[in-house]
């Protein structure tokens, strides 16, 4: 073997085992979830309120609360995500403004979550007075999540080729029946797939629902968007860390990180599916 | 060949900015109607553009310029207030690389009619027939109309977009190099559809290739520097052209 093989080889199961290991440290702790927090997973687990303060029955109102949270941060930030992009890379003239916005929202996605909580208290809870409720959870959610949206969104619009613009214009389209009718319908697979980047985060963050949404405890289920909800990720923070004997409640706790983790897995595929199925649609 | 017909289109001093650079320079020419012009001469020379000028397609660049006259059947098309969409309706356009868009041959040719609202089944069905009839195509794809545009051949797709481009209802074709990335027999389909076309459009095409030019067109201009050369009868260009350096293109000697 010469040396240049030797060196392919090299370079090969270097960056291999690096692969491997990242793919290994995110086996582990699913691994470590799926095992201890599956026996805790039954229909009572899944269906009840809990009791005595998280150690026992179980916790249908945080699943329900984050449901609530996640399908409404979406249902605010995918369109204004989406018309922000639209925007952005199909009408505002490309200079030094849009480049000042585009840095913004990279900025913003950086920002950490801790201080889109504090906003969210402030706007919304506080100002708005909407009070810690979901409608202030949902909206705050949405404004973490609407940086993503809007850089995928605007890399999926940037995607689609020139051509198909002009072609329509040439054909005496408006500008709005272009992106209507041939440049959207191409572009939305890739949009569904930045939102699924969304959806994760909505639905895992505990420090913006913190302060706009989650409560402690609240066996009952919230009558409107205005109440308080509970709260899988703040529920299991809770559990882990405020519960005053948290060894006890271990199996609660593995019980709701399994349950978090399979609905953000769940709220992934419906988007795989839904882009699997546009795509099928267009394609060029 | 060149009959006296009177003009469709009449160019006169145009001059078109990207940015601070000067593409076009004072162009006049007359577009005679029905009849095909061609325009030659180096790459960047400027054709192109002055072809993009006539449908006012280069408005989508942004920082572009154009000063002067375009006149298209007596109306001014860089006048304020123009409908630029109502203008590309008028004055349609072949790129030259084959456009498709990714949907069904039907739906490719129904795009122009269902934006100025043409709903119905039976009046879309019959647009489609009649444009793919006329750009040659409707033979070979008329039992798989709802099949996408992208499983056809480079040839059908360029003669696929010449149908889209008939759909809605043009007088004036503009062509941009439609047959240079195509091989030898789809380009003589495609000459040959020019030839007929020529019957009810006025037709103006940019090649780069000299024989195709003197195969096709009635009329040619030729094109250097951002400066008309010379326009004439296709035939006395070719075999007698005034200007010398008209003369070192067509047979050859740079560009």
């Amino acid at each position: 073997m010469n040396k240049r093989n030797l060196l392919d080889n090299l370079g090969l199961w270097t960056f291999r085992i690096i692969a491997y290991s990242v793919v290994g440290a995110v086996a582990y702790i699913l691994l470590d979830i799926v095992v201890k927090g599956a026996p805790s997973i039954h229909w009572d687990f899944l269906s009840s309120p809990p009791r005595k303060s998280g150690a026992a029955g179980g916790i249908f109102p945080a699943i329900l609360g984050t449901v609530y949270l996640t399908s409404g941060a979406m249902l605010v930030a995918f369109p204004l995500g989406m018309a922000s992009a639209i925007y952005l890379s199909e009408y505002a003239r490309q200079g030094r403004f849009t480049r000042a916005i585009r840095l913004a929202i990279i900025t913003l996605s950086g920002v950490p979550s801790i201080v889109f909580g504090l906003f969210g208290l402030g706007l919304f809870v506080l100002f708005f007075g909407f009070g810690a409720s979901i409608l202030s959870g949902c909206l705050t959610l949405a404004c973490m999540i609407l940086p993503t949206i809007i850089v995928a969104s605007e890399e999926a619009l940037r995607a689609v080729p020139q051509y198909l613009r002009e072609g329509s214009l040439a054909l005496g389209a408006g500008p709005w029946q272009t992106i209507r009718k041939n440049v959207l319908p191409y572009a939305i697979p890739g949009m569904v797939t930045g939102s699924i980047l969304g959806i994760g985060r909505a639905a895992g963050e505990t420090a913006p629902i913190l302060l706009t949404a989650a409560a402690f405890y609240l066996p009952r289920l919230p009558k409107s968007a205005l109440d308080p909800c509970m709260a899988l990720p703040y529920h299991l923070y809770v559990l882990a860390t405020q519960h005053p004997s948290a060894d006890q409640v271990r199996p609660m706790q593995y019980g709701t990180a399994f349950t978090l983790v399979a609905i953000v897995l769940f709220f992934n595929v419906g988007a795989i599916l839904l882009r699997a199925h546009f795509r099928k649609k267009y394609q060029w | 060949m060149v009959t006296n017909t009177h003009a469709d289109v009449q160019v006169s001093d145009l001059n078109f900015f990207y940015g601070a650079v000067q593409a076009l320079h004072g162009i006049t020419i007359d577009i005679p109607e029905k009849q095909v012009t061609a325009l030659i001469g180096p790459s960047g020379c400027g054709k192109s553009t002055f072809l993009r000028t006539l449908n006012r397609m280069n408005d989508i660049i942004v920082g572009t310029r154009a000063e002067g006259r375009v006149l298209v059947r007596g109306a001014n098309i860089y006048a304020p207030g123009t409908d630029v969409a109502a203008l590309r309706r008028r004055v349609g356009m072949v790129f030259q690389k084959s456009n498709p868009f990714p949907k069904s041959i039907f739906d490719n040719v129904a795009y122009g009619p269902r934006l100025f609202g043409v709903r119905g089944r039976n009046e879309l069905t019959e647009i489609v027939e009649k444009s793919l009839v006329r750009a040659g195509l409707w033979a070979e794809v008329k039992d798989r109309l709802p099949a996408s545009a992208m499983a056809l051949s480079g040839g059908q797709q360029q003669r696929l977009c010449i149908a889209r481009a008939l759909a809605v209802g043009p007088e004036i074709l503009l062509m941009d190099e439609p047959a240079s990335a195509l091989d030898p027999r789809s380009t003589a389909h495609i000459e040959d559809l020019i030839g007929e076309l020529r019957e009810n459009y006025t037709i103006v095409i940019v090649t780069h290739n000299m024989q195709q030019a003197a195969r096709v067109s009635d009329i040619t201009a030729f094109f250097y520097e951002g400066h008309i050369i010379e326009t004439g009868p296709t035939q006395t260009m070719f075999t007698t052209p005034t200007q010398k350096q008209t003369e070192d293109y067509i047979t050859g000697r740079f560009g």
